[in-house]
C-alpha cells in the first residue's frame, strides 16, 4: 500500500499546475462574485422551501378566521393573508412550486430545442427552412397570450400541464443556438474524420458537434429558468395558471390587487421572493457565460 | 431600397399566412365555440344543431373552412363577438389605439432615457454612475412586470397618493391634459423601467465594442470634438444592433401591456384579449392574436429595414 502511494505521488505532483477546462470554468465563475452570491441566495431559498415543514410551525393551507390581514410581527414575520394564513409560511411552500417549475420548464424546452436544433442544424435543407420559419412563427406570437388561451382551455392548470405548456412555448433560443453550432461546425476536419472511420449520424451528432454547444445551451437555459419563473408567475397572478389549493409564488399574488389598500405586504412579500429568485439565477447565468465563453469576457478592470 | 421592402414584405408572407393557420387551429382546438351558447337548451334538438352547423359551413371540412375563414378575414370581415354581438373589427379599433398609445409612449420614453444612459455608461465605464446603473438595470430586468406595478400602485397611489391607481383619464370629467399624463405616469413607468433595462445593456455592450475601433481613434486624431467623436462615430454604430433588440423586444412589450392594462384597468387591447379569454369569446381572440403578431412581424421588417439604412456595407441583394 505505501509503495504504491510513493509511486502515485510524483505523478499526481506532475498534474497539479495543469489545469483542466472545468477547473479554469470554476476559477473564472468564482471570480464573478455577483454570480457566486446568486448561488447562494438561490441554495438558500431552495434549501428553505424544502424544508417548510421543519422550519414553520403553520398549514400553509388552513384558514384561521381570527388572524385575517394581520400585519407583519414576530409570530408572522410577512403577515396573513385574506384567509389568515401566514404568509411567510405560504411562501416557503409557494417556493417549491416556482422553483420547480422554472428548473422542470425549461428542462423540456432544452430538450426540444436541442432536438430541433440538430434537425434543423445538421440535415439542413429544406428541414432546415421548415423548421427556421416554424420558430419566426413561434417568436411572432406573444408568448402570454397563448399562455392565457391554454389556461383558459386547460380551466387553469396543474403543474405538470404548466411545465410542459411553458416548455413548448419556450424552445425557440435553444434551437437556434444548436442550430448555429451545427451550421458552423458539421463541415470541419473532425466530422469528416469521424465520417471516415464510420461513425454513425447520431454519433458525429452527439458525441462530436452537440458538445460544443453545451456552454451557450447552459448559459441559455439558466436565464431561461429565471424567465419561466416570471412567465409563470404573471399567468398565476393572472388567475390562470397554478390553481388553488396548490399556490406558487405568482398565484399568491392573485387577490392582492383588491387587498393592496389595507393589507399591502399581500402584496409585497411573495413578489420580493420572485425578485430574488430571478435575480440570483440572471447573475448565476450572467457568470456562467463569463465562465464558459472566456471569448465573452470584457469586465472588470 | 424600396425593391428591398417589397422583397422583404413578400418574404414576411409566409410567417403571416402560418400565423393565420397557428390561430385557427388553436382556436378550432378550444373547447365551446359557435354553437356553444345553445349547449343546455332543452328546446335545441340535434336536428336544429345540424341545420345550424349546416348554415354556418361548421361541417365542411378543416381545409375548406379554414380557406372561407381566411377570405373573409382579408376581407376585414372579423365576424362578431360572441359574447356582446359587436363586429370583432369595431371592437379591436375600439381599443388598439388605447394600447397603440400606451405602447408608443413608453417606446419613446425608453429610448430618450436608455440612449444617453447607454451612452454616459459606456464612455464613463466603471465609474460610479456605471455601476449604479447595470446594477439597476439588473433589478429591474429582474421584476416581474406585474409586481413592479403593484409596488408603484401602492406607492405612489396608496400611500403617497400622488397618481391616479387606475384608468386612463379621470371617468366623467371633460378631457384635461394633465390628467390624462397624471393616469400615464404609472402604467408607462412600470413597463418601462422593464423594458429600459435590457436595451441599456444592449448599448453599453456595442458602444464599448465601437468605443475599442481604430476609426475611433482615427476621427479623435483628425480634431472632432469628443461629443462628435461619441454621437456620430460611435452612437450610430452601436445602435444598430439595438435596433433589432427593439423589434425583437416587440412580443415582450405586448405582453408588459397586458399585464398593466390589467392591473391598471386600462381599456386597452390586452384587457379585452384577457376578457374575451375568459368569456371563451373566440372571433375577439382570434382577431387580436392576429393584430398583435402581423404587427411583430412588421416592426422585425422595419428593424430589417432601419439595419439597412444604418449599416450601408449590408447590401439588398
Amino acid at each position: 500500500m505505501a509503495t504504491s502511494s510513493v509511486a502515485v505521488a510524483p505523478i499526481a505532483a506532475l498534474r497539479g499546475p495543469e489545469r483542466s477546462q472545468l477547473r479554469m470554468a470554476l476559477e473564472r465563475f468564482r471570480a464573478h462574485r455577483p454570480a457566486v452570491l446568486g448561488v447562494l441566495v438561490l441554495s438558500a431559498l431552495a434549501v428553505l422551501a424544502a424544508a417548510a415543514p421543519i422550519i414553520s410551525p403553520y398549514d400553509p393551507d388552513k384558514t384561521v378566521l381570527l388572524s385575517l390581514y394581520e400585519p407583519p410581527s414576530l409570530g408572522h414575520p410577512f403577515g396573513t393573508d385574506d384567509l389568515g394564513r401566514d404568509l411567510a409560511t405560504r411562501i416557503l411552500y409557494g417556493g417549491r412550486v416556482s422553483l420547480s417549475i422554472g428548473l422542470l420548464a425549461v428542462s423540456v424546452a432544452v430538450t426540444i430545442g436541442t432536438l430541433v436544433g440538430v434537425t434543423a442544424g445538421y440535415y439542413g435543407r429544406w428541414i432546415d427552412s421548415v423548421l427556421m420559419r416554424f420558430v419566426d412563427m413561434m417568436y411572432s406570437f406573444p408568448r402570454l397570450f397563448l399562455l392565457i388561451l391554454f389556461g383558459v382551455f386547460f380551466k387553469g392548470m396543474t403543474l405538470p400541464v404548466i411545465v410542459i405548456v411553458l416548455g413548448l412555448l419556450s424552445w425557440m433560443t435553444t434551437s437556434r443556438l444548436v442550430r448555429a453550432t451545427f451550421l458552423s461546425l458539421k463541415q470541419r476536419e473532425f466530422v469528416e474524420a469521424a465520417r471516415c472511420v464510420g461513425a454513425s449520424d447520431r454519433r458525429i451528432i452527439f458525441r462530436h458537434i452537440l458538445p460544443n454547444a453545451l456552454a451557450p445551451i447552459i448559459v441559455a437555459g439558466t436565464l431561461g429558468v429565471a424567465a419561466a419563473i416570471i412567465t409563470e408567475s404573471t399567468l398565476s397572478f393572472l388567475g390562470l395558471g397554478i390553481q388553488p389549493p396548490t399556490s406558487s409564488w405568482g398565484s399568491m399574488l392573485n387577490h392582492a390587487t383588491t387587498d393592496m389598500n389595507k393589507a399591502p405586504w399581500i402584496a409585497i412579500f411573495p413578489g420580493l421572493f420572485i425578485f430574488l429568485a430571478v435575480v440570483s439565477i440572471n447573475f448565476i447565468g450572467d457568470g456562467l457565460r463569463d465562465a464558459l465563453d472566456p471569448r465573452h469576457v470584457v469586465r472588470k478592470a | 431600397m424600396g425593391r428591398y421592402v417589397v422583397r422583404r414584405l413578400i418574404q414576411a408572407l409566409p410567417i403571416l399566412l402560418a400565423i393565420s393557420v397557428a390561430s385557427f387551429a388553436i382556436m378550432k382546438a378550444m373547447p365551446g365555440g359557435p354553437l356553444a351558447a345553445y349547449e343546455g337548451n332543452p328546446d335545441f334538438t340535434e336536428a336544429d344543431r345540424l341545420r345550424l352547423e349546416h348554415a354556418f359551413g361548421l361541417d365542411q371540412p378543416l381545409p375548406l373552412q379554414y380557406i372561407s375563414w381566411l377570405g373573409s378575414f382579408v376581407r376585414l370581415d372579423w365576424g362578431y363577438s360572441f359574447s356582446s354581438h359587436q363586429p370583432v373589427l369595431a371592437l379591436i379599433g375600439e381599443r388598439l389605439p388605447n394600447t397603440l398609445y400606451l405602447m408608443g409612449t413608453v417606446f419613446v420614453v425608453v429610448l430618450l432615457f436608455a440612449i444617453p444612459i447607454g451612452v454616459m455608461t459606456a464612455v464613463k465605464q466603471y465609474s460610479v454612475f456605471d455601476h449604479v446603473v447595470t446594477g439597476t438595470t439588473f433589478a429591474f430586468l429582474s421584476t416581474p412586470t406585474f409586481w413592479l406595478g403593484l409596488l408603484l400602485i401602492i406607492l405612489f397611489g396608496l400611500q403617497l397618493r400622488w397618481l391616479p391607481l387606475g384608468g386612463m383619464q379621470t371617468l366623467g370629467a371633460p378631457f384635461d391634459l394633465g390628467d390624462r399624463l397624471r393616469h400615464l405616469i404609472l402604467p408607462v413607468a412600470t413597463i418601462a423601467l422593464v423594458q429600459m433595462g435590457s436595451h441599456v445593456r444592449y448599448l453599453r455592450a456595442s458602444m464599448l465594442e465601437t468605443i475599442g475601433q481604430d476609426y475611433m481613434r482615427t476621427a479623435r486624431a483628425k480634431g472632432l470634438q469628443e461629443r462628435v467623436v461619441v454621437l456620430r462615430h460611435a452612437l450610430k454604430n452601436a445602435s444598430i444592433p439595438l435596433v433589432t433588440v427593439i423589434a425583437l423586444d416587440m412580443p415582450e412589450l405586448f405582453v408588459g401591456a397586458l399585464v398593466t392594462e390589467q392591473i391598471f384597468g386600462w381599456p386597452g387591447m390586452g384587457r379585452l384579449f384577457w376578457d374575451s379569454a375568459t368569456r371563451a369569446d373566440y372571433p375577439i381572440l382570434q382577431g387580436i392574436l392576429a393584430v398583435s403578431s402581423s404587427l411583430i412581424v412588421l416592426a422585425n421588417l422595419v428593424a430589417d429595414v432601419a439595419y439597412g439604412y444604418l449599416d450601408p456595407r449590408i447590401r439588398y441583394s
